[in-house]
């Protein structure tokens, strides 16, 4: 097949750090390309550059081999070029409509014709099989729909190179292999595509090719067919790396976290958490499977006191915590890892840090009394940044200038260098590479065996169930199961994820 | 080079303001060379007049630094006016109403009430914000005419001087009155240690740090158990204060009264130097001389070059516009700075 894209010699970096280090590689119509590497090893910054939104420092990019000017995203979406972000770029208090056709509204003279508008969108939608609905508001939708409408807008102009920067972190197994089919079947239509991914079981299954960077370089080119899951580790991280949990056997001790006949109300004022019971005993991890959507996240922040508590109770150690107080509920012993970091966890305009304290910053040793201990702030930095590896060039950088999987770092490093009873962690390894992942289990289970209980909340399915000792199943916001984690049959589990089974 | 970056913005806002003005003033027929040169001469180099532009930037320095922390804790702050006319007024009646005191204690006495009066001005602000969701651009907008109704009221009514046609107070106590040290208004070198105190609360104190956290991001403030809807009305309280006690300084220091037709347009002047020190609290107080000595020296380019001193507002505004909108950021490919967009929209609340 033609090429569709070539990228020769990009060389890209942001002050001392090299993000791109002379990448050349190829993209042929209908062909699936994934990009596979570390975090911060320059995969966004790599395709930010091909869509026009970076300015590479060397290198050259042809689009139908014809060279693009660097950072003309204009003409690189004029020759048929899409992207989906990390970070979708959506117009929350817009429709979904008026979000895809933005920036290309069919218009009736003056004014914006709405129902061709709509009708443009519904074929769309049907012919790429993502449903949506075309009149919703962004701001209601789940994030996997979200997502949808990022497709949706990608492909309402003419694409023939779709770029996904990490699609599937946010979604759901089934929305995942849904996406999975809508790649293939754009693929077979003719489309070339860039995918990048932390999830190699996802690329084994879509891949045409794998481009492996390390350190801003291409230090491999390989298929799925030549290699496994292992292989493709070994290769991103350079080093092999456990794909599975070891993990010894936990030794429960007292409830620390008991929620009693809790009910929680969303952002739209719909009953949520429908009676929730549970408790979480030290140094056990207690693991919450459910498709999202299903009240995870309402009884997670009604239980870290950022929702309020409509009904029941929340006691930490027997004790029972303030309602709409997260400040109260952080010093009775309760860390949270957030499952939005850009939204809860970071102030992304805040160097690294700030953010590492973020919410200890009244506390000793980082404030005596009213003022801030800027001494002990550095060291506390200095310290995590060198004992989770966050990549950066200084504690003092901010935030918003690590890679995603840098910030999650930041985030858990905060969480899990605190005196803690309980942990709270809500999607703890969402878009971090597979060495990182390996890292966090081990500190999610170190944090158990120290004492502590932990409250694991995630789509993975396959992270649950490798990591937890118990596991509640939750469904239409209630827990319609709790079981052993021994022996626990992960085909059980979905049909209870999907309330199939009673 | 950082501190480069910062100050390059403004830089260029001033020198493109300045270029229209003179462009205006070519085709009125006037020598801009010489407007600016009398104006600056004037303004910097006389000892009357820097003692004008002095006590001119003594209420724009205050009123500044009270958009600025609005600005640091997200909010846009548009009722530094009023609640600097709130603060004059009140530190007026204290200043004539209570008498017998010692200067000592009768000066400090009259900048607190005033401080109250505007604190209490944004206190209804902050907490229809922190507790109803209505936007602190509306609210402090009609605050600004309902409180400055009032004071027309006031000052024309129970609180008129005995005996006067036109609406004013009667003056203060000469035991409430500030004077000067060494040519230097006492008022301006309190301006200057509150410029210090605010940029130090920012740097150093838990409480800046709160501001600054709600202003950057709210969800990771709430959930860093910070108290937002709190903080929102502590952060306007602060704002109101400081632009009360800048309206305390101006009457007790120089208009020695009050009077509606005094102390006009030193909150707005006071958002355009905020903007202008990138939400800087030192760099207020560099701003607030240039426009205290635009302010105070302008009327001499009438009979100097014969231009008329509506050419400062011209001006004045022109840096706004350009602070404002990132025009020139992007006409220069300006790297932005973290400062560099300092309000939020209308959209987040
Ligand atoms: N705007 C920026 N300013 C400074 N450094 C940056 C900026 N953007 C990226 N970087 C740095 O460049 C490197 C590559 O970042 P990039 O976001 O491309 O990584 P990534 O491979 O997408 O990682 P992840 O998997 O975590 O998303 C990182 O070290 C990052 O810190
Ligand atoms: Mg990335």
């Amino acid at each position: 097949m033609a090429t569709l894209l070539q990228v020769k010699n990009v060389t890209k970096s942001f002050g001392s750090v090299i993000a791109n280090n002379d990448i050349s590689f190829e993209v042929a119509e209908g062909e699936i390309v994934a990009l596979l590497g570390e975090n911060g090893a320059g995969k966004s910054t790599l395709v930010k550059s091909v869509f026009g939104l970076v300015r590479p420092d060397q290198g050259e990019i042809f689009i139908d081999g014809n060279q693009m000017a660097p950072g003309d995203t204009a003409a690189v979406i004029a020759s048929g070029v899409g992207m989906v972000h990390q970070h979708f770029k959506l117009v929350p208090v817009m429709s979904v409509t008026e979000n895809i056709i933005l920036g290309d509204e069919p218009k009736n003279g003056l004014f914006v014709n709405v129902k061709k508008a709509e009708q443009k969108v519904r074929e769309l939608s049907e012919k790429f099989g993502l449903e949506v609905d075309p009149t919703a508001n962004i701001e209601d939708l789940p994030v996997g729909t979200q997502q949808r409408v990022e497709i949706l807008k990608a492909l309402s102009k003419d694409v023939r190179l779709l770029i996904f920067d990490e699609p599937t972190a946010v979604l759901t197994p089934q929305e995942t292999d849904e996406l999975i089919l809508v790649i293939k079947n754009l693929a077979h239509l003719g489309v070339g595509v860039i995918v990048i991914t932390h999830k190699l079981r996802e690329v084994m299954a879509l891949a045409d090719r794998v481009v492996v960077l390390r350190d801003g370089k291409v230090v491999g080119t390989t298929t799925p067919k030549e290699t496994n899951e292992a292989g493709l580790a070994q290769m991103m991280v350079g080093r092999s790396v456990v794909l599975e949990v070891e993990k010894g056997v936990a030794n429960p001790g007292k409830p620390v976290l008991t929620v009693k006949g809790l009910e929680v109300f969303d952002d739209r004022n719909l009953r949520a958490v429908k009676g929730v019971d549970l408790e979480v005993r030290s140094g056990e991890i207690f693991g919450i499977a459910g498709v999202e959507g299903n009240g995870q996240r309402e009884l997670v922040e009604a239980i870290c006191g950022m929702r309020l508590r409509a009904k029941g109770e929340v006691l930490v150690s027997g004790a029972a915590t303030k309602d709409m107080h997260p400040h109260a509920v952080h010093e009775a012993g309760v860390s949270h890892i957030p499952e939005d970091r850009e939204k809860h966890g970071l102030v992304s305009s805040y160097s690294i840090s700030d953010n590492l304290i973020l919410n200890q910053f009244d506390q000793a040793p980082f404030a005596r009394g009213w003022f801030r201990n800027m001494g002990e702030i550095r060291k506390n930095a200095d310290l995590l940044v060198k004992k989770f590896d966050i990549r950066t060039t200084s504690p003092a950088a901010l935030a918003s200038s690590l890679s995603g999987g840098n910030k999650q770092k930041v985030v858990i490093a905060r969480e899990l260098s605190q005196d803690l009873q309980v942990l709270i962690a809500a999607q703890p390894t969402r878009g971090v590479d597979v060495g990182s992942i390996e890292f966090i289990h081990k500190q999610l289970i170190s944090a158990r065996d120290n004492g502590a209980g932990v409250l694991l909340v995630s789509a993975e399915l396959d992270e649950i169930i490798s990591l937890s000792d118990r596991i509640a199943v939750m469904s239409a916001g209630k827990i319609v199961a709790i079981i052993d984690s021994k022996g626990a049959d992960r085909d059980y589990i979905g049909r209870l994820m999907a309330g199939l089974d009673k | 080079m950082k501190l480069v970056r910062a100050w390059i913005t403004p830089l260029i806002a001033l020198v493109i303001a300045f270029g229209i003005g003179a462009i205006l003033m070519i085709t009125q027929g006037s020598d801009p060379l010489r407007a600016y040169e009398s104006l600056f001469t004037t303004a910097f180099s006389t000892q009357e007049g820097l003692a004008k532009t002095f006590g001119k930037a003594t209420p724009l320095a205050i009123s500044g630094l009270a958009v600025v922390i609005g600005l640091r804790a997200g909010l846009f702050n548009i009722g530094a006016q009023g609640q600097l006319i709130s603060g004059a007024l009140a530190a007026a009646w204290a200043g004539y109403a209570i008498t017998g005191l010692p200067m000592i204690a009768h000066v400090p006495l009259c900048l607190i009430i005033g401080a109250i009066f505007g604190s209490l001005v944004g206190y209804i602000a902050g907490a229809l914000k922190a507790y109803r969701g209505i936007h602190e651009v509306i609210t402090t907008i009609m605050l600004n005419s309902i409180v400055l109704q009032f004071a027309e009221y006031l000052s024309n009514g129970p609180l008129k001087e005995e005996g006067s046609i036109i609406a004013k107070t009667p003056p203060i106590a000469d035991s409430a009155k500030i004077g000067s040290i060494a040519g230097l208004p006492i008022g301006f070198l309190l301006s200057g240690l509150l410029a210090v105190g605010v940029w130090w609360i920012f740097k150093k104190t838990t409480t800046g740090f709160r501001f600054e956290t709600v202003g950057k991001n709210k969800n990771a403030a709430w959930y860093a158990g910070i108290a937002v809807k709190r903080n929102t009305v502590f952060a306007m309280v602060a704002c109101g204060a400081l632009a009360g006690f800048g309206g305390a300084v101006e009457t007790l220091g120089v208009v020695g009264k009050f009077e509606p037709a005094f102390n006009q347009g030193l909150g707005f002047d006071g958002i355009t130097i905020a903007l202008l020190a990138r939400a800087n609290p030192l760099a207020v107080i560099p701003g607030a001389i240039l426009f205290g000595g635009m302010r105070g020296a302008g009327p001499t380019m009438q009979f100097t070059a014969g231009v008329s001193p509506e050419i400062i507002d011209l001006i004045l505004a022109i840096v706004l516009f350009f602070v404002t909108a990132p025009i020139i950021s992007r006409i220069f490919r300006l790297k932005s700075d973290s400062n560099a967009q300092v309000t939020s929209g209308w959209g987040s609340n």
